[in-house]
């Protein structure tokens, strides 16, 4: 009886050793996101799964709170030598990081460097365009990325009589009319406000956001969303509001409870929030594109995304890079990238996800679901549609939020307010420009 | 004079003081010189370009609208909180102090709230008061006032206000009710023979008695509101609707956490220290003065 404890005490010590040995062998990379709850664990698993794949590297997600905080703690670690291998940004940190050029190891460096096959045209366009340089080169690898859809009430569409689902601004005035005479709270709601109704505003109707190919030209871009269409749009959305047609329900995603609770028949926000609507709503709903304005373009050119994509930092040894690379392919593979994509409602990257997609019959099964796909892939992007690369854009995006909640506070003109917007977004792009030199 | 002939020189006081000494330096002179050099700076997020500007950061938010608006919304919010903050506690500690059964009880309950976190304190009242979801505001709905703080920014303000407020009543009641037990009881006594009754003995004695601890707790709630506000602000309107509920120490934050842009970001928090600085001072010349009366 005690030999045989001995003998499993000494088994277990040798074990623990060649455990211990080998946990050394395997290279560590450290991945900062910003994924909570649901998705937070769908990026254990994948770090997980990839980890499974191979014994040499060892991927370790670690979660670092929202967008903002887990790209100030990424900041706050460069300057203090501790960076992670890979970090999660979302796309208005875009220019930020690509001016740090000796903070980031761009992409397709890395894949060459590591002599990795990397074929850009494997992508999505609309996906990868907002996140290369002007001459194509991939410089962060899109992880997650959505599009903002009109979300609406199928259930408050047939009580209201409403047969086609609006698919320009004059029909969802007609729709939002007639949901409020129904009984309805209001027609319509939106979030992310500065993202959907100026931003994709301007690349639906192929206008431009700013100077300088929406600034991938150059730092010297100045703002132009303050043109006569978006100005009228959201005039009208105001005037529109005083009947009840549009309510405004703060930031973000703060607007959903207005939309899954039966107030609002419809709602314009991206298309990542299919898992919460689904979990939320006591009706059925569907998805379509963005409303067009008629009097503005004759057709849609295309959205444009917003999310985050996972940028690689400079700085770690030699060894983590093969490591990252491997990663990287890992994840951008059909069947990981199509998983990601049914289970989230994120778009996914690659051409060859999306087709995986249609043979499993997930958009069969789930109608609607490719709306986002379709909206990205209308038409090849124009420098207005391709994607921003402005800097500060944090500031300047809640600088666009503020004066719209000017306006719909009823303090400013849509005209006074854009104007604004953008001459206080320009004097931000200049000192961009000044840091950044 | 007589204290140092007590004492041979040694290093022993120097000993004595000098871990205080070293917590003050690395604690704050270290973190506060390097605000002081950062907000000479124009630099990228990263820290790989950087450009010493002098003053150019503080001349930017001098002449910022929105930066001398925000000092104008720090100081309408700080004597906003304050005011009612204390005068609601005084009214509490005035009833408090009169009662005689069961008085533990009530001053126990009337403490809880400062035991709160401020973002608890924040969510508890984002959910009492959400346009969709909250429950006073069906009532307030009733009453013919569309509620919508996430629009309007006055109804944002008077928002944070009353939360902020309602945390600090707790740790104003706790001095008012020490200040108020330490009153004689045979001066209260004696008015009460007089013939005053309790307003004017309130307005008479008790009051004018209590003045050092009502001067204090000013200073007190004044510097909550400016700093340890910031809990609530960004767990119920993080600054919104348009810059409404913005106040400085959030702009702070705001501009070095969020906007990345450390040199403006340090200018304000140099202008913050000076406020506190000149606080500080007020607190000593006076309140030191009138302490012991």
């Amino acid at each position: 009886m005690k030999l045989t404890n001995i003998l499993a005490g000494a088994f277990t010590a040798t074990a623990m050793t060649s455990l211990a040995l080998s946990a050394q062998a395997t290279t560590t990379i450290q991945w900062w996101h910003a994924m909570g709850g649901a998705n937070g664990e769908r990026v254990n698993k994948i770090a997980a799964d990839f980890n499974k794949t191979q014994s040499e590297y060892k991927v370790v997600p670690t979660n670092k709170g929202n967008y903002t905080e887990t790209m100030t703690a990424a900041v706050a670690a460069f300057r203090a030598h501790k960076q992670p291998d890979i970090v999660q940004v979302f796309e208005v940190g875009t220019a930020t990081m690509m001016a740090a050029k000796g903070a980031v190891y761009p992409v397709y460096k890395l894949m060459k460097d590591e002599g990795e096959p990397f074929d850009i045209n494997a992508y999505l366009p609309a996906v990868v365009s907002y996140y290369e340089t002007t001459d194509g080169q991939l410089l962060s690898m899109p992880f997650n990325s959505s599009t903002p859809v009109l979300w609406y009430n199928k259930d408050a569409f047939k009580k209201a009589g409403i047969t086609k689902v609006p698919s320009t601004w004059d029909e969802m005035k007609t729709a939002s009319e007639k949901l409020v005479a129904s009984g309805m709270k209001c027609g319509f709601s939106f979030g992310w406000q500065s993202w959907v109704m100026v931003e994709n505003y301007d690349a639906w109707h192929n206008l431009p956001t700013g100077t300088k190919q929406n600034g991938f030209a150059g730092l010297d871009t100045k703002f132009t969303f303050n043109n006569d269409a978006v100005k009228n749009r959201l005039q009208k959305i105001y005037d529109w509001s005083k009947k009840g047609l549009f309510k405004y329900g703060g930031r973000r995603g703060d607007s959903l409870s207005m939309f899954t609770n039966g107030e609002c028949g419809m709602w314009m926000n991206s298309s990542a929030y299919y898992g919460s609507i689904k979990a939320q709503a006591k009706f059925a709903f569907g998805q379509s594109m963005l409303p067009l304005d008629t009097a503005v373009a004759k057709k849609p050119q295309n959205s444009i995304i917003g999310g985050a994509t996972l940028w690689v930092l400079k700085g770690q040894p030699k060894s983590h890079y093969k490591g990252v690379a491997l990663f990287l392919k890992y994840l951008s593979s059909p069947k990981v990238q199509a998983w990601w994509h049914q289970e989230t409602g994120y778009v996914p990257i690659t051409t060859a996800a999306y087709n995986l997609s249609k043979t499993q019959g997930f958009y069969d099964k789930n109608p609607g679901t490719d709306t986002a796909i379709h909206e990205l892939s209308l038409n090849q992007p124009t420098p207005n549609s391709r994607g921003l690369r402005f800097g500060n854009f944090v500031q300047i995006r809640d600088i666009i939020n503020e004066e719209m909640e000017n306006i719909w506070a009823g303090k400013k003109t849509a005209a006074q307010a854009m104007d604004d917007a953008a001459a206080r977004g320009d004097k931000l792009l200049r000192k961009f420009e000044r840091a950044n030199k | 004079m007589l204290k140092q002939v007590h004492f041979n020189r040694s290093i022993l006081p120097f000993l004595l003081v000098a871990p205080q000494i070293a917590i003050t330096l690395v604690f704050f002179f270290w973190p506060a010189s390097q605000a002081l050099y950062q907000s000479f700076l124009v630099e990228d997020a990263f820290g790989l370009s950087t450009e010493f500007v002098w003053f150019d950061n503080f001349k930017e938010l001098l002449s910022d609208p929105q930066y001398l608006g925000s000092f104008q919304r720090t100081a309408e919010f700080s004597i906003l909180v304050a005011v009612i903050a204390m005068f609601a506690a005084l009214v509490l500690a005035a009833m408090a102090d009169r009662i005689v059964k069961g008085a533990m009880t009530y001053r126990t309950l009337l403490i809880w709230p400062y035991a709160i976190a401020p973002v608890i304190a924040g969510a508890l009242w984002v959910f009492m008061f959400d346009p969709t979801l909250g429950i006073f505001v069906y009532a307030l709905n009733a009453l013919g006032i569309d509620w919508n703080y996430k629009v309007s920014g006055s109804q944002a303000m008077t928002l944070v206000i009353l939360a902020a407020a309602w945390k600090q009543i707790a740790y104003n009641f706790l001095f008012f009710v020490a200040a108020m037990q330490s009153i004689p009881k045979s001066l209260i006594e004696a008015a009460a023979i007089d013939g005053a009754g309790p307003m004017r003995r309130f307005r008479s004695i008790i009051l004018p008695l209590i003045s050092p601890t009502s001067f204090f707790l000013l200073v007190v709630n004044v510097v909550y509101a400016f700093f340890d506000t910031f809990g609530i602000i960004d767990s119920m309107t993080q600054g919104g609707p348009a810059n409404s509920t913005q106040i400085l120490v959030y702009k702070v934050y705001y501009d070095g956490f969020v906007g990345l842009d450390l040199g403006s970001s340090a200018a304000q928090s140099v202008i913050l220290m000076a406020i506190v600085i000149g606080l500080t001072v007020v607190q000593f010349r006076y309140i030191e003065r009138k302490v012991d009366y």
